[in-house]
């Protein structure tokens, strides 16, 4: 029998199949690693150096650029509430707007997209240049594995750490509305704070954080992942970095919806 | 006590190891030669447990070490030290720390003691106070030094080496060679080495084996190899650019041909 060459049609079906199956086996993979990271965080030795540096690398390094897009996005957001809510006179209730995305929403998911930019190509780029450069081949020689001794500090280092980013994004991005509400577009400080603070609740902001503590494991775990399996030189390792980025920032969106949609 | 049989490891389609037989007895050093890209490599990395073959067994003192879980590959390669090709230095790590690095993980000895230990397999490999250099402040053959010593560091029974003494000069090449022949004879070290240089196959070996086409074709004493009938073997262990193994590849001959005449005619 001879092989007609596919059609157009089935060549499309084929390559969303392919892709589909590809997303499936990957998800396959990153569950297991979540599997043999939990199972090596329990055992000794417990890594509590290497968690310092890596909370080091993923927390104290991240501060910056998460605090300056939580102010800016606190503001716009005043901004915007602001002239939106004049039209039917709601201006009061721009504090609770301002608080509630930021906690409930921005705050994390803002943080979480940064972190993966930052954290997840750092992580990416690292984990693969020891896999294609025989380092990781070297540890496992070496009595150490690699899970263990690599992923397990990252992805504890960035689930505890995340969180406490976002208490962090979620003061500073309030503080950010605040100050373009009241001097830039001269709310009353008072009626402000006061609705801030009437109908901001504990479980807007541990949601919140539980949120973050969910995409800081996503992030470190898909980046460790993308890490371990570049090959091909340098070349690979620039492409394990990018896909550990889009992966990680996509998985970052997909989670808060579900989790949204179960916490709420 | 090796015993590897019938062992095939393929990459996609291409097939690199074809049924490969070898053994190498407790306490002996087996030299494996082979053309470049013949998967002398792989082969290492297949008995260390860092690649699954697809087929045949690999026997470590009789255990069957392809049919073994990741947990008890953990416990087996405890017996192994292996020198990596490419030297793979840890290069977040200082010399100190990579050689230290399996001692301080299973926590061996005290720090003073490890620190002692590390020093003295730095001078076994003619390096001295280098301790606080990172690996990319080191020549290519310092860094294959700094490996080995980190190979030999935790002691093991059972040395696997990828070309030990390429990329060195002829004196530090050899000065690596009676190490390896001294881990041997004072620890009884079981070995398998790679390497292309044929004067320190003939020095080190206690037996020659050649990969040729995913197959061991012929092992023997370093003499027996020296005096081959084997046109594949002879050809190589010479370093002859006309033989059984470039005739295999027409191309190839016909390059080194064309530059041959064309040598003669200028
Ligand atoms: N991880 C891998 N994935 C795909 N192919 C591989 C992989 N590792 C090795 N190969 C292929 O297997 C073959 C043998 O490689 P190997 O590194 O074992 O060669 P070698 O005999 O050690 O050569 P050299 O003497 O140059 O070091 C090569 O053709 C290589 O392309
Ligand atoms: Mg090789």
């Amino acid at each position: 029998m001879t092989e007609r060459p596919p059609g157009r049609v089935t060549a499309a079906v084929e390559g969303i199949g392919e892709r589909v199956y590809g997303m499936v086996q990957e998800l396959g993979a990153v569950s297991t690693l979540l599997f043999r990271v939990v199972a090596g965080a329990v055992r000794r030795p417990f890594e509590f150096g290497n968690i310092i540096k890596q909370m080091e690398e993923v927390g104290v390094r991240s501060i910056p650029v998460v605090l300056v897009t939580a102010t800016f996005t606190g503001m716009v957001l005043a901004l915007q509430s602001f002239s939106g809510f004049e039209r039917f006179g709601a201006t009061s209730l721009v504090g609770t707007v301002v608080a509630l995305s930021i906690t409930r929403e921005l705050g994390p998911v803002f943080a979480g997209l940064m972190v993966s930019g930052r954290v997840g190509a750092s992580m990416a780029a690292e984990l693969g240049t020891m896999k294609v450069t025989e380092q990781i081949d070297a540890l496992v020689t070496l009595a150490t594995d690699p899970v263990k001794y690599l992923v397990v500090p990252r992805v504890i280092a960035a689930t505890f750490v995340l969180p406490v980013l976002v208490v962090f994004a979620d003061f500073v991005g309030i503080l950010g509305g605040y100050f373009v509400a009241v001097h830039v577009m001269g709310a009353n400080p008072h009626v402000y704070v006061a609705k801030t603070y009437q109908y901001l609740e504990f479980r807007d902001i541990y949601t919140g954080l539980v949120k973050a503590a969910v995409f800081g494991s996503l992030i470190s775990l898909i980046s460790c992942h993308q890490g371990f399996v570049a090959r091909g030189g340098a070349e690979g390792v620039g492409r394990a970095t990018t896909r550990a980025v889009v992966t990680s920032s996509m998985m970052v969106l997909v989670s808060d919806y579900f989790m949204t949609s179960l916490m709420f | 006590m090796i015993e590897i049989r019938g062992l095939a490891k393929r990459f996609g389609k291409k097939v690199v190891l074809d049924g490969l037989d070898l053994a190498v007895p407790r306490g002996e050093n087996m030299v494996v030669i082979g053309g470049s890209g013949t998967g002398k490599s792989v082969l290492l990395k297949c008995v260390m447990g860092l690649l699954r073959p697809d087929e045949g067994e690999i026997r470590i003192d009789g255990e069957d070490i392809t049919r073994m879980d990741e947990e008890e590959l953990v416990r087996v390669r405890r017996k192994f030290g292996m020198l990596f090709q490419g030297s793979a230095l840890f290069d977040s790590m200082d010399v100190g720390e990579n050689v230290g690095f399996a001692l301080r993980r299973l926590r061996k000895f005290p720090e003073e003691r490890i620190r002692e230990v590390v020093e003295e397999k730095l001078s076994m490999v003619g390096l001295r106070e280098i301790q606080r250099l990172m690996p990319a402040e080191l020549s290519g053959g310092m860094k294959k030094r700094v490996g080995l010593a980190r190979a030999i560091a935790s002691e093991p029974d059972i040395l696997l080496y990828d070309e030990p003494t390429t990329g060195l000069d002829p004196i530090m090449a050899d000065v690596i060679n009676d190490l390896i022949v001294s881990l041997r004879e004072r620890l009884g070290v079981t070995s398998i080495t790679i390497t292309h240089d044929m004067a320190s196959a003939y020095k080190i070996a206690d037996r020659i084996a050649m990969l040729y086409k995913g197959r061991i074709v012929e092992t023997g004493s370093p003499d027996e190899i020296r005096s081959t009938a084997n046109p594949v073997v002879a050809q190589f262990v010479q370093g002859r650019a006309r033989g059984p193994i470039t005739d295999e590849s027409e191309e190839f001959v016909r390059f080194v041909r064309g530059r041959a005449e064309g040598g003669k005619g200028a």
